[in-house]
């Protein structure tokens, strides 16, 4: 894969590689953090001296549909032991899909010097780079994060409709199947916690994936303004809105066009399908 | 008097229970995925027939049943994700509980024995991957009833 330097995106800086990381796998401006969608990852090996932040457990109310306050934030922060200058890296499974989820969330609480590994954790693993079991230990820190601003990054279900009935753009990142509706019901199991399958108008189908390369890294940004530019005519200067399922894998396109394409205004609308495919009143296509 | 489950599945879900922490239930199951044996040659190949694979497993699961002279089936297992250790997992445990148990016992399993191994605390999409690998062991003991 090229250097990231030389890919062409708008904010090469919020990409690290795996080889910037085995060089600062000791730097105490940086704190590693991986985040999986598979529980046993971590335990089962991480990079040396990362921290686990799990989206379930650490991220999200455990009593409302909704993320930590900042008073959560302030403590997952100093259990991890980070400062406002600390630099993150997150990185994860999935081509990094719950380390961008992570990444989201932290900038919500205006923590962004926050990066990605590019290639996430298949990468490192598959480079021979060492994995350890070992938790490290973390001298906690005292952190006061703002509050949590939704304004900027993330949509509400309201603002969604308003943003499709003047024709704002939307990308809808889910699979082809979920989005034209046929994979809602499988035999005797509903998939999606939605009772009706579609997708919310306007929507222009690219599934979140179509971002990554197989080795879990990045596209250039040429490959991707073709997809996303090209392919489905979005405007990088245009308010635009990503949704899937309950926002994970759109996270993974937020960064995309925010980070890589320069998009000026992308929010994320974590309510997804789970919120608006079970709404009373919204309208839905198929 | 309800149909029991398999013994082995049913010593599993003993076991869980004493479970306390989720460094515990992680650690419980990284030894299982450890044990995880994919499919032997002899009973299937790459590429694999896609009508083994499970619908709705992100981390590329198959399974094969493979009737017994007894009666009951074998089960085969293979997940083709490299990071798929929680299906890595859950195909042990089948594979172990399952294979050579009474068909009746394997068709009464229900797919919320996930949350009695991994807890509920895990994502929808592992959760629906992970009963849909169940489902798929049930379905064949079901279609040989």
């Amino acid at each position: 894969m090229s250097d990231i330097k030389s890919r062409g995106y708008a904010n090469a800086d919020k990409l690290v590689s795996t080889d910037w990381v085995a060089a600062h796998l000791n730097d105490d401006n940086v704190r590693i953090i991986e985040s999986n969608e598979d529980p046993l990852l971590y335990p089962s090996g991480h990079i040396p001296g990362a921290v686990e932040v799990d989206w379930v457990k650490d991220l999200n109310d455990p009593l409302r549909r909704d993320y930590l306050d900042k008073a959560g934030f302030d403590a997952l922060a100093s259990r991890i032991g980070i400062s406002p200058e600390t630099t993150v890296i997150f990185y994860g499974d999935k081509s990094n899909w719950w380390a961008t989820y992570a990444l989201w969330v932290f900038e919500l609480f205006g923590h962004s010097n926050a990066k990605i590994m590019d290639g996430g954790r298949l990468k490192w693993a598959e480079e021979g780079r060492e994995l350890t079991r070992e938790k490290p230990t973390v001298a906690p820190s005292s952190y006061a994060a703002p509050e949590r601003d939704d304004s900027q990054i993330r949509a509400f279900r309201d603002a969604v409709l308003q943003h499709i009935q003047a024709g704002g753009q939307l990308v809808d990142v889910r699979s082809p199947g979920e989005f034209s509706g046929e994979t809602l019901h499988m035999p005797g199991y509903p998939q999606e916690g939605a009772v009706r399958g579609g997708h919310i108008p306007g929507a222009s189908s690219v599934p979140w994936s179509r971002a990554a390369n197989d080795d879990g890294t990045f596209k250039n940004a040429a490959e991707l303004r073709a997809i996303y530019l090209d392919e489905i005519g979005l405007n990088p200067e245009e308010p635009t809105v990503a949704y899937c399922r309950i926002g994970e894998r759109s996270s993974h396109t937020w960064f995309v066009l925010t980070n890589l394409l320069g998009f000026g205004d992308v929010r994320n609308y974590d309510g997804s399908w789970t919120e608006w495919g079970n709404s009373v009143g919204l309208p839905i296509e198929k | 008097m309800a149909t029991a489950l398999p013994p082995k599945l049913q010593e599993y879900l003993d076991d869980f229970r004493f479970i306390t922490t989720r460094e515990e239930r992680a650690d419980f199951l990284i030894d299982i995925a450890d044990s995880f044996q994919p499919v032997p040659p002899a009973i299937a190949t790459k590429p694999y027939d896609e009508a083994h694979r499970v619908i709705g497993c992100e981390s590329e699961a198959f399974v094969w049943a493979v009737d017994r002279p007894d009666g009951r089936l074998d089960y085969y297992f293979d997940v083709l994700n490299p990071q798929g250790l929680s299906a890595m997992a859950m195909s042990a445990i089948l594979d172990e509980a399952c294979s050579g148990a009474p068909l009746e016992q394997v068709a009464n399993i229900s797919g919320d024995v996930v949350f009695s191994f991994f807890g509920r605390d895990i994502s929808m999409g592992k959760g629906r991957g992970l009963t849909e690998l169940i489902n798929a062991v049930v379905y064949h003991a079901r279609q040989r009833l």
